[in-house]
């Protein structure tokens, strides 16, 4: 009895401390399924082509900080993360997504940004406040340019 | 138990919310090295070469203000600071150091200002100003080549553990803390720089991309903007803490300013 109560409590603090992080960690709805995203982020249509520019752009994505894909008309791309040479054809169009979206909701520790998230975060630079680091619709450009990456 | 359990329960379902990195990671010893052994070799024999490298400009430009009076006939460093009397010439390699007068962490930045409203009646000079600079250019350099080495006991402790959580607190846009970096990612490749293990001891240091010579907390103000996080203030008590926490994270590496950084 005695045991039950104060779980109970600790139940309580557990969600009181917790839930409002995770509700407000995202810049929009998202459903998360398993490792997948599998609706578009905001219904939005992405662009290869757009897609591309956003992944090696310097002022936009920015990927080529930490990844490689052959073929890709970018110098001096990083080795941080895992080369992306051929993801598309490794990966889902969703397990794709969910990465990008919330790369720290999946591995915790990890470097990768998580680029469309607005919550729990400290010190944010007043320029970026509020938003997330790659809008609805440059993820979903993202997307479209690597689920072309097959090999 | 069951309480423990629930607690565990409660510390990673929070973990969602990171406040510092789960686990934390270290250099060893052995495996301790100067940023200057992950530049490119134009970039280290321009830092070598004390005709071109443009670090020396600060350096003469401090010596010449260490040695000279000021304006109104108030004594000049080199008044108080002579070979024999209070020594200077190793100084640098031991800040940020507890100033024993306010009982305050001071780096060699601050310790020069302070001689100048102290001893010498003058209005501290600005972060980031050429004087400045070039004051702690010049004692900087006649540490180099001396080891690192710094105390953090007594009053220092609680600065060397607030640097320390800095370097592993998550934050920014980005949401990084130093030590992924500079800990878990030295010599990977971030685009076209290779990421060293994040010393001070180059510094204060000319940087390419500033083209021009610029002190640690510029530095580190870089490194926090690249995360997306606000920049602190220069002089700031968080980045003088990070510096104590850097330095003894650095301590047996050789004094090298002024650096050459890309
Ligand atoms: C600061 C480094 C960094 C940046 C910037 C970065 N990533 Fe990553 N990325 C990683 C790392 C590291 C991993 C591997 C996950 C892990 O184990 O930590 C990863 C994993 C991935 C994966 C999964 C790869 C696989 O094989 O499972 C995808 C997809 C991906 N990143 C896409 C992107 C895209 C798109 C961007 C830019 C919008 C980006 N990354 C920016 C470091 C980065
Ligand atoms: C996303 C990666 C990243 C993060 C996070 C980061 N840095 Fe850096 N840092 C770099 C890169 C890249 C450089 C330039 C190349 C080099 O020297 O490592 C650098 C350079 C430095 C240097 C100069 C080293 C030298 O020898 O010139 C110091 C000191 C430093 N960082 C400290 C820090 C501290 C302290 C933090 C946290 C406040 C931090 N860094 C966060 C990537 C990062």
């Amino acid at each position: 009895m005695k045991i039950a109560r104060s779980s109970a409590l600790l139940f309580l603090i557990f969600l009181s401390a917790c839930g409002q992080a995770s509700e407000d960690r995202l810049a929009g709805p998202v459903e998360i399924s398993g490792d997948a995203i599998i609706e578009p982020l905001n219904g939005k249509q992405g662009d290869p082509v757009r897609g591309e520019q956003i992944f090696t752009s310097r002022e936009a994505g920015h990927c080529v900080l930490c990844h490689q894909v052959a073929r890709l008309d970018a110098e001096f791309q990083g080795n941080v993360g895992p080369v992306l040479t051929g993801i598309g054809a490794r990966l889902s169009v969703g397990q794709i997504r969910y990465r990008i979206v919330d790369a720290q909701g999946i591995w915790p520790d990890t470097v990768m940004p998580s680029y469309y998230r607005t919550g729990g975060l400290r010190q944010v630079d007043h320029e970026y406040q509020g938003a997330p680091a790659l809008s609805a619709q440059q993820i979903e450009d993202i997307v479209a340019f690597l689920e072309l990456q097959t090999n | 138990m069951r309480r423990a359990y629930l607690l565990a329960l409660i510390l990673t379902g929070c973990s969602e919310n990171h406040e510092r990195i789960a686990e934390q990671s270290q250099i060893s010893s052995a495996d301790l090295r100067s940023g200057y052994e992950f530049l490119q070799p134009e970039t280290q024999a321009l830092q070598d070469d004390a005709f071109a490298n443009p670090g020396y400009l600060w350096v003469d430009k401090g010596k010449a203000l260490f040695n000279q009076s000021p304006e109104h006939g108030e004594p000049a460093c080199s008044s108080c600071h002579s070979d024999d009397s209070r020594p200077v010439s190793k100084a640098a390699a031991h800040y940020p150091a507890i100033d024993e007068q306010s009982g305050k962490l001071v780096n060699l930045e601050s310790r020069i200002n302070l001689c100048r409203e102290r001893y010498q009646g003058l209005a501290p000079l600005e972060y980031e100003s050429d004087d400045l600079l070039g004051l702690t250019a010049y004692l900087s350099h006649l540490a180099q080549g001396e080891p690192v080495s710094v105390t953090i006991d007594g009053q220092a402790r609680k600065y060397y553990d607030a640097g320390e959580d800095y370097f592993f607190l998550r934050k920014g846009q980005f949401n990084l803390a130093c030590s992924q970096c500079h800990n878990e990612h030295w010599g990977d490749k971030l685009r076209g720089d290779t990421i060293s293990q994040g010393h001070g001891n180059a510094f204060p240091a000319y940087r390419m991309e500033w083209q021009t010579f610029g002190s640690l907390h510029r530095r580190l103000r870089d490194c926090d903007s690249g995360i997306r996080a606000e920049p602190l203030e220069y002089g700031s008590e968080t980045y003088t803490a990070v510096e104590l926490y850097l330095a003894k994270r650095a301590e047996g590496l050789a004094m090298e300013s002024p650096g050459v950084r890309r």
